[in-house]
């Protein structure tokens, strides 16, 4: 495997996820068929706001939180 | 007697219904019920997304944050940074800046921390959230949470999920006659009676999840909550009468036939 390849692994929502090609959240969030303005997003304990989504990319060892609104009281 | 607005957190509304959205059967059902409470404003609970089921339906496809006031909940939270935490990933959804702060203290009661409560609030106020805390009927409490600059407090009538009722009215009535803000009674109500006592004795108005969505019939109780906090709202401004232990005679004394 070429070293510039982007193969790596994150952390998303507590389990271990492989990030392959394109390493830009907006990608990560079409492949989980997730929705902006469904979801929210933390990476490294730090909330990502909503503008900023398309300049970030994901780097091997990111913990990465989405959230998203369910049922409750 | 003009209808009257409700006006929380600097906004207006007509129902003084809150209502929540667990439990229930499907997402088809929430909306169901939601829409038979009259509510405005609706609880929601903020978890991570399921990665493994990919095709599981989202709960605002059902309840439009363009139609309802969402109102993301810390439920689950034990400490300050977790309800912090939750409450900063619940704004970035973007359904506003208002949050109902729950900091658990005892698992078994679901009785909430109030110190830790009170710290988490503080951050919160002054991060620009619109703050309505889950507590305990504790006036002081309720002063304190005011004091910070919370939108309203949230004391609780019995246990979350109870169905117990009021517990201690007395209590309620104080922190109801000492509140500079709304005072929503969040927790325990099991049936409409309870929804309607809250109401007469002057609580601006309630939060109601377990007795609607638990109900046989989740609809028609969602449809008699909103009766009953309708109705116990318009008896509390009425003004009822006195308790006394004696009977005084409804009919005239007079012209009695003898």
């Amino acid at each position: 495997m070429p070293d510039n390849s982007s193969r790596f692994a994150i952390q998303l929502n507590g389990e271990e996820y492989t990030i392959e090609g394109d390493t830009s959240l907006p990608a990560l969030l079409e492949r989980l068929k997730m929705r902006r303005g469904r979801v929210a997003v933390e990476i490294n304990r730090a909330v990502i706001p909503h503008a900023q989504y398309d300049e970030v990319r994901l780097k091997a060892g990111d913990t990465v939180e989405v959230i998203n609104f369910v049922g409750g009281g | 007697m003009e209808h009257e607005h409700f006006e929380l957190a600097g906004k207006v509304f007509h129902s003084r219904l809150i209502v929540g959205t667990g439990k229930y059967r499907d997402f088809a059902e929430t909306r169901a019920a939601v829409e038979a409470s009259g509510a405005e404003i609706v609880t929601v609970a903020v978890r991570r997304v399921n990665i493994a089921d990919r095709k599981s339906e989202n709960l605002l496809d059902y309840i439009d944050p363009k139609r309802y006031q969402i109102l993301p909940n810390t439920a689950g939270c034990y400490t300050v940074e977790e309800a912090v935490r939750t409450c900063r990933l619940a704004r970035e959804v973007g359904v506003g800046d208002m949050v109902k702060l729950e900091v658990i203290g005892d698992q078994k009661t679901l009785f909430p921390d109030v110190p830790a409560t009170i710290e988490a609030a503080k951050i919160l106020v002054k991060e620009g959230f619109k703050v309505l805390p889950y507590v305990t009927d504790d006036p002081v409490a309720c002063l304190r949470l005011a004091e910070i600059g919370c939108a309203a407090v949230m004391p609780l009538a019995a246990p979350i999920g109870s169905g117990m009722g009021i517990r201690n009215p007395f209590n309620l009535r104080i922190i109801i006659e000492q509140a500079k803000v709304p005072v929503i009674v969040d927790a325990g109500v099991g049936t409409a009676s309870d929804a309607a006592e809250a109401m007469e004795i002057g609580s601006d108005g309630l939060l109601i999840n377990s007795a609607i969505a638990g109900a046989k019939d989740p609809i028609a109780m969602a449809r008699a909550m909103r009766l009953a906090i309708e109705a116990g709202r318009i008896a509390y401004r009425a003004g009822r009468i006195e308790q006394k232990l004696y009977a005084t005679a409804s009919s005239p004394l007079s012209g009695l036939i003898r």
